[in-house]
């Protein structure tokens, strides 16, 4: 159950934004064109970017609500962002780019999940490569993994398919279904309809700050 | 004919109290230049530009200047340095562990620069989602912006080490140029000045002291070209 109504006034040069959303679906798919502060609502969620007011809640635990105080900084939200660019950490190996989540949120090794969500990305041959070597969508794909690897009580996905090529987004999608139906609700940021149709629970539409 | 190069034993002494003073003041400087880079780098407070100006104050000043203020500071008669020197039986004055102070003070603004640059340029996407991947403040800074930094951080150490190594006035005005405790390589070659006929002298430490600094400059270039591919890798 995700429970949000997120407010945010216009500063630092950006336009107002406002969303308001209560949902048992599983995945949300948020659409709207460029622009239109869609990456700004996945960062007030994922708590990087601060909102002047509202409340958000998932499965029952609330992360923000600014009547009574409460605002859980990013790190202690455990809610996974994959980034449009995949912001892989270029000093560390792409095998210690996957454990970094499970280090910092200090969980104990799950090798059956490790090998699972390495095995459906396909990156079990890049694990001893570095980062900097990868192609755009080895490394999305890597960003994924280390996303789902930290075991995220949310996952907000900013456009995560868009470097990937048609068979490796046919691949990917029933994950993403199935890891939904076990139990991670996700928010999925996409300008493509199908993947929307196919993907998406519920469909909210976001235009200069607003979602409706 | 080439017996003019080689040091007498009181010149390996200045040598040695040079580099010894150096690499002590770099080392004790370090992890206060790199928390003042970051704070500047990364943090708005109230008094940032104050603390900025002041951070850059001894390169701007005479340093003769910076070595008086040390003096009434941190000498035996000073404010801090009475105190230190009663309740922890530390004396900086007339001691090469004055001289390192000096030095560290004086190589400081260098190193800031330097490591304050690098921070600027680590990504805070890659920030932004070490903390999504639940990294606190203190992780990110640690995993993260640190090691992304670092060949610049080695940067400014090594730029804080070149100055530190030829570092005069303030010295000379803190510790005086006392052999085999604070005569450094510049002290020694003002003092070989002085003496008739101490040319070669001169010459020769000068000559150690261009090899030490230029190796110095190299080191601390070829850092920062390590640095600018790791920035430009993702």
């Amino acid at each position: 159950m995700l429970s949000l109504a997120l407010e945010r006034d216009a500063h630092d040069g950006l336009f107002p934004i406002h969303i308001t959303l209560e949902t048992e679906a599983r995945i949300v798919a948020l659409s709207g064109p460029s622009g239109a502060g869609k990456t700004s609502i996945l960062k007030m969620i994922a708590g990087l970017l601060p909102p002047d007011r509202g409340h958000l809640s998932v499965s029952g635990s609330v992360l923000f609500d600014s009547d009574k105080g409460i605002n859980l900084p990013a790190w202690k939200r455990r809610i996974g962002f994959v980034f449009q660019d995949s912001r892989l950490f270029p000093h560390l190996s792409v095998k210690n780019n996957l454990a970094y989540g499970r280090f910092m949120n200090g969980l104990p090794r799950d090798a059956a999940h490790e090998a699972h969500v390495i095995a459906m990305l396909d990156i079990q041959d890049l694990l001893a490569r570095d980062t900097g070597a990868l192609s755009g969508g080895e490394q999305q794909r890597v960003a994924i993994g280390r996303a789902l690897l930290a075991k995220p009580r949310l996952l907000l996905l900013d456009e995560p398919m868009s470097s990937l090529d048609d068979k490796r987004k046919a691949e990917i999608k029933p994950y993403l279904l199935r890891l939904a139906a076990e139990g991670v609700p996700m928010i999925y940021v996409s300008h493509d309809a199908d993947e929307i149709a196919e993907l998406a629970g519920e469909v909210v539409s976001v235009d200069h700050g607003r979602a409706r | 004919m080439m017996e003019w190069l080689s040091l007498s034993p009181q010149e390996w002494q200045a040598v040695g109290i040079s580099v010894k003073v150096a690499f002590w003041g770099t080392l004790a400087s370090l992890p206060i230049g790199i928390a003042l880079a970051f704070l500047l780098s990364r943090k708005r407070f109230p008094g940032r530009a104050l603390l900025d100006a002041l951070v850059h104050l001894p390169l701007v000043l005479p340093p003769v200047v910076t070595g008086y203020i040390l003096l009434m500071v941190m000498g035996r008669k000073g404010v801090v340095g009475e105190f230190l020197a009663t309740h922890f039986g530390i004396v900086f004055s007339f001691r090469w562990t004055g001289a390192a102070l000096a030095a560290a003070i004086m190589g400081l603004p260098l190193m800031v620069r330097a490591i304050r640059l690098s921070f600027d340029a680590v990504h805070r996407r890659h920030e932004e989602a070490a903390a999504t991947l639940g990294a606190s403040p203190v992780m990110v800074f640690l995993t993260v912006s640190l090691p992304l930094a670092w060949p610049g951080i080695m940067a400014g150490a090594i730029l804080c080490f070149a100055k530190a190594l030829g570092e005069f006035g303030a010295t000379i005005t803190f510790v005086s140029a006392i052999p085999g405790e604070t005569e450094t390589i510049s002290a020694a070659i003002y003092a070989a000045l002085q003496t008739p006929d101490g040319e070669t002298n001169v010459m020769r430490l000068a000559l150690v002291s261009i090899a030490i600094s230029f190796a110095a400059l190299l080191a601390a270039q070829a850092m920062t070209r390590k640095n600018r591919s790791r920035q430009g890798g993702l």
